[in-house]
């Protein structure tokens, strides 16, 4: 068994978690992970990547296989979830329909017991930070989803809990509400200096909100990096693929050289990248570029650099960029993006154009 | 002037106001529906409304004595019945003269039977003077009133003469006082003798039975139906199967079956003795009493409380749960405060099933309710079936049906029945 | 659509069932009303049997004795007979005769004559205890206890059931007046002689109660003759009341431990009554019934499978042994010598007087 670090800073950690369910395969595969306190962290993946098992073993209502999970360096494996002290916001918000929203918040306080008039107060203040001082009297059928959401997160802050875990809260709002209460959740515990542990599927709202992300996949984390170098530097190719949009070519390294790789592509094409995830000559590679680091303006271009023939497909005006499709090395899917300036060409569909890229900006992953 | 076009009637395309033609065609839908439930209202009508119906007019009518005895009743109406001295002589040769013609007609019987309900003795008394009275002959046997008292003592009794005078009306309100212990006379309704007083202890007793009965069906289905609405399908669907089995057999077979179980010489107490709980001379009694009825009605009418409980229980979510202990509550405070409340109402409909069916039952009390364990409906049976007092079954069924009304407006008033929920 | 279908096909569901309930009598059926049991399947090999045999009218039995006179008026209302001949005790009989509810038979024309050329009113004698009544049997109702179960002196009169302290133990009784009043005041120090006497005085029907409640909580009611003989098989009761040729086949046929407590056994008649107001095709087959199975020869012939007395003189020689069993069958009724010795006579008048004013009383004591 590895050492266990005791880092005073260490809030939650997740230590060798295994999880099954039958007996047969791991949900969860030999999770570790640290958390400093105040922390913002997603857990972003799939449906099935294990995230949720991940979150449901840290509030207590699943066990852990093996493995230890710890909270302010104790074992809370055989502590049961009332006594665990997280605050939880689910799914579906989870409110008592027979109580009011004001007794919704005042339960976890009433089996605290504390005083009458002391649970009135925090259940004042908790509303109004939430910006819902009117609505105590109301039961919980009577408010609109939104509504519903911010008694959710009320309720779960309003004892005063360290740490706070949501299972993707904002699932079943609309577009517009969901972004402004990613921005609101993200005040409130920039504010209050909660640690969040907080479970979604969808990309942007991890890139927004959080410190850091770990992103989930069959079980493990596959990289737990702060937003933009999760997004700038993907450690493998499914973080690539998984985080925001990426144009892939496959192909078999030929030379490493001074941290350049020289990859030949499958039509015979070579270009230069940033070897990431491969070692040595031979190995197959799936080279990962993002849409807007395209460029086929030569001005702009790298001397030397290798470039490629494209063909226009199609062109997509959505306002703030153009999108526009390109057939690359057989791929019919390359997107490029480019700012809607007014210096800016549009390219017509059929046009044969060069395009390339900056090295950096090129990154061969695992096949 | 013209016409403002806000206030003018709104025309269909032929020109028909468009209320009128709304209506022709929604009228020509009432009645095909209505058509397609004709033969489920007539039904309804002849199998349920018109029993209800005749079963109410029964408890009232009372138009026997007048019919059989019409020149009595006829000649008593200028008696006073409150002076306290005997009716005159003529009232005396109406009576014979009455009583003659009916023991002819073999009418007497049902008079006196029906006179008997208020006071015990008048069916023999009019067996004894009809036997008598059919040898009578006119004007020569006058005068009657020496006669008849010679014939039964009781004839010169002011009590009978007021019973007579008392329920000679066509309408009644006699039986439902009977129902409720009391009796007509003539200074008014009055508490029946002691010895007779015995309904209102059985309405009361079926009362107390069916809420007891309705307490050990929530306790005892309440796990089960949290059960069925947790466990995974496959063993929720068996234990559903267990549920459910008690309504595939017959009932007399069960109830029957809970004699062999609960009497003295029976599996239950055989199993205590032998296990030396119970000693060989102090075998428990649990049958032909109130504790055979709440054991077999509890089983029968277990199902009616399960399954409303367990189609409310399946409807709440197990975050909720989660969400409770979560925010700190203990398991218990989690289910008390949280999981139970979302269960009031599947117990509120279960509720009123099992304490409306209770109220209302007859074959099991019957067959292990003894003497002590018997519900008012017992009763009505009895007067149905073997005393023959129909009038009297039909007011304590109203009263029952009236009593079970009231609770469930009770019900609503309080928890409001649009909360009672027996499906999804 | 599918609703239609379902609509109508239970409405024509409702019409069949309903017109099945109102056909009822098929042209060679009779039903004949008894008590089940020992004695139904005694008129069945008695009676029934060879009438059929003879005849190839299909008999129906219905066990509906002990409700009949109530299940006649009821009948009567709704004014749809569907009984042919119905076996009753003497006193509702009389009942129900009085009542109309029964036609006059006239033994002179209606009934077989004796072998030795005796009228059947003669025949029977003091039997035809009313106009309606054509009397088939002398039984009687008496206590069956338990030998195993009441230590080592069995009991040896009436009086013991009323002493719980010697007999400790559950009793069955008919939960009904009759009987059970005359034995309240038999061990209550009445006189035979002047029991109902007693009893038609309220004082008198008081003191039968009072007795009565000194042993209320030890008594299973029952209301079918049957039910004494299985709590007696079962060890439910120590000692209970029933007609003595249910308790014969107990013993005698099932070899049960318990054994007859002939004192204070009352006698009672049972026999046939045709309903009033048959149409006259029934009522001309229920009199051919009558004719055919009151005569000497099938009443003696019913006391081979149950030990009750037959009505007619002229059958009492012709008493003999078990069809089966092969038992002496005279000791065993309750009008051999012996046992008539210990028996108390049963007032059938004063029962068909006062069974209703008695009836409302004791139920309501019951319900107590």
């Amino acid at each position: 068994m590895a050492e266990t670090k005791i880092d005073s800073n260490v809030f939650v950690q997740f230590d060798r978690v295994q999880k099954s369910y039958d007996g047969v395969s791991l949900v969860v595969k030999d999770l570790s992970l640290a958390m400093p306190r105040g922390e913002f962290l997603t857990m972003l993946g799939p449906s099935g990547s294990g995230k949720t098992t991940c979150l449901m073993m840290l509030a207590g209502f699943e066990t852990a296989t093996y493995g230890d999970i710890m909270l302010d360096g104790i074992s809370i494996n055989n502590i049961p979830p009332h006594k665990r002290g997280i605050g939880m916001v689910f799914q579906n918000y989870a409110l008592f329909p027979h109580m009011t929203v004001a007794e919704n918040l005042a339960f976890p306080l009433e089996v605290r017991k504390i005083p009458k008039t002391e649970r009135e107060a925090k259940v004042k203040l908790a509303l109004e930070m939430v910006q819902m001082g009117d609505f105590g009297g109301r039961r919980p059928a009577q408010l609109s989803g939104g509504q519903q959401q911010r008694v959710a997160l009320a309720r779960a802050l309003v004892f005063e809990a360290e740490l706070v875990l949501m299972d993707e809260p904002l699932g079943a709002l609309d577009k517009q509400l969901r972004e402004h209460m990613q921005f609101e959740i993200k005040r409130i515990a920039n504010n209050l200096g909660i640690t969040v542990v907080y479970v979604t599927h969808d990309q942007t709202e991890a890139l927004t909100m959080s410190d850091r992300v770990a992103v989930f996949d069959d079980g493990r984390i596959q990289q737990l990096a702060p937003p933009d170098e999760l997004y700038e530097s993907p450690q493998n190719s499914f973080v690539a693929q998984f985080i925001g949009e990426n144009n892939t070519l496959e192909g078999v390294v030929k030379e490493i050289v001074n941290g350049v790789a020289l990859v030949q592509l499958d039509d015979g094409k070579l270009i230069d990248c940033n070897p990431v995830n491969v070692s040595k000559p031979g190995e197959r590679t799936r080279v990962s570029i993002r849409p807007e680091r395209v460029e086929f303006n030569k001005d702009r271009l790298q001397e030397g650099a290798h470039t490629l023939k494209a063909e226009v497909l199609e062109f997509i005006y959505m306002g703030d960029i153009f999108r526009t499709r390109l057939r690359v090395a057989g791929n019919d899917d390359f997107i490029v993006k480019t700012r809607n300036a007014p210096d800016q060409v549009r390219l017509e569909p059929g046009a044969q154009i060069d395009i390339g890229w900056l090295p950096s900006d090129c990154r061969a992953l695992d096949a | 002037m013209s016409v403002n076009p806000a206030t003018a009637p709104l025309l269909s395309a032929d020109g028909m106001p468009l209320k009128k033609s709304l209506g022709r065609a929604l009228r020509r839908q009432k009645i095909r529906a209505l058509m397609l439930i004709a033969p489920l209202l007539l039904f309804v009508f002849v199998a349920f409304i018109m029993p209800i119906v005749s079963m109410l007019f029964r408890s009232v009518e009372n138009d026997i004595v007048a019919d059989t005895l019409p020149q009595t009743v006829l000649e008593l109406q200028s008696w006073d019945a409150e002076l306290g001295e005997l009716p005159p002589e003529v009232v005396y040769a109406a009576l014979a003269s009455d009583i003659k013609i009916a023991a002819k007609a073999r009418k007497h019987t049902k008079v006196g039977l029906r006179l008997n309900y208020e006071q015990s003795g008048v069916a023999s008394l009019f067996k004894k003077t009809a036997r008598k009275a059919k040898k009578w002959d006119g004007d020569a046997d006058a005068p009657f009133k020496e006669k008849l008292i010679e014939v039964h003592k009781s004839w010169g009794e002011i009590e009978i003469w007021q019973t007579l005078k008392v329920h000679s009306s066509n309408y009644t309100s006699g039986y439902f006082l009977n129902a409720i212990d009391m009796r007509k006379t003539v200074s008014g309704p009055e508490f029946q003798p002691e010895e007779k007083q015995v309904l209102i202890l059985l309405f009361k007793r079926t009362l107390v039975m069916s809420l007891i009965i309705m307490g050990t069906c929530i306790l005892l289905g309440y796990p089960v139906a949290w059960l069925l609405a947790n466990l995974p399908a496959r063993q929720a669907n068996l234990l559903m199967i267990l549920v459910l089995l008690p309504f595939w057999t017959s009932l007399l077979v069960r109830t029957s079956a809970w004699k062999v179980m609960l009497q003295q010489q029976g599996v239950i107490n055989d199993l205590l003795v032998q296990l030396g709980l119970v000693a060989d001379s102090a075998r428990l009694v649990m049958i032909n009493n109130e504790t055979g009825t709440i054991v077999a009605m509890t089983h029968i009418l277990l199902p009616f409380m399960i399954l409303p409980m367990y189609s409310v229980m399946q409807t709440i979510p197990p975050t909720y749960l989660r969400a409770a202990k979560s925010l700190g509550a203990t398991n218990w405070t989690a289910f008390w405060r949280v999981y139970f409340p979302q269960t009031v109402p599947g117990i509120g409909a279960g509720s009123i099933l099992v304490f409306i069916l209770a109220i209302g039952y007859y074959i099991t009390p019957e067959i292990v309710g003894g003497s002590k364990g018997v519900f008012i409906s017992n009763r009505i049976a009895y007067s149905i079936l073997k005393s023959l007092n129909w009038g009297l079954g039909a007011a304590l069924a109203s009263i029952l049906l009236v009593a079970v009304l009231v609770l469930y407006w009770t019900y609503d008033k309080i928890v409001g029945i649009d909360n009672v929920k027996l499906g999804g | 659509m599918l609703t239609r279908k379902t609509i109508l096909a239970t409405a024509a569901l409702s019409l069949v069932a309903g017109s099945a309930f109102a056909g009822g009598h098929m042209s060679n059926e009779m039903t004949i009303v008894s008590w089940g049991g020992a004695y139904s399947n005694s008129q069945l090999k008695a009676y029934h049997e060879p009438y059929s045999a003879i005849t190839g009218v299909t008999i129906l039995n219905d066990e509906s004795s002990g409700t009949a006179t109530a299940k006649l008026r009821a009948m009567n209302e709704a004014n749809n007979i569907t009984w042919d001949v119905v076996d009753v005790e003497a006193g509702p009989a009389m009942a129900l005769c009085d009542e109309g509810l029964a036609m006059v038979i006239d033994p002179d024309t209606m009934l077989a004559r004796a072998p030795n050329d005796v009228s059947a009113a003669d025949d029977f004698g003091d039997t035809l205890v009313s106009e309606c009544f054509i009397p088939q049997i002398v039984y009687s109702t008496t206590f069956g206890y338990r030998t195993d179960l009441v230590g080592s002196t069995p009991p040896t009169s009436v009086c013991d059931v009323f002493d719980t302290e010697a007999y400790p133990g559950k009793r069955s009784l008919f939960s009904y007046p009759i009987n059970n009043m005359e034995w309240a005041l038999l061990c209550d120090g009445v006189a035979k002689a002047d029991i109902y006497d007693v009893l038609e005085t309220s004082d008198g029907q008081d003191q039968a109660f009072a007795k009565l409640d000194t042993i209320k909580d030890h008594v299973i009611w029952v209301d079918a003759g049957s039910t004494t003989p299985q709590l007696l098989a079962d060890g439910e009761v120590i000692m209970g009341a029933t007609y003595n040729g249910r308790l014969f086949s107990l013993i005698e046929e099932k070899k049960q431990p318990v054994a007859m407590l002939w004192d204070g056994q009352v006698m009672d008649l049972d026999g046939w009554i045709i309903p009033a107001g048959l149409s006259p095709e029934r009522q001309a087959r229920a009199l051919d019934y009558i004719m055919f199975a009151t005569d000497t020869t099938r009443l003696a012939d019913q006391s081979k499978y149950i030990p009750y007395g037959p009505a007619r003189k002229s059958s009492a020689p012709l008493v003999g042994k078990h069809a089966e069993l092969g038992i002496d069958m005279a000791p065993h009724m309750p009008t051999s010598p012996a046992n008539l010795e210990r028996a108390f006579l049963m007032n059938y008048s004063f029962w068909a007087d006062y069974r209703d004013d008695f009836d409302a009383k004791f139920q309501a004591w019951l319900a107590k």
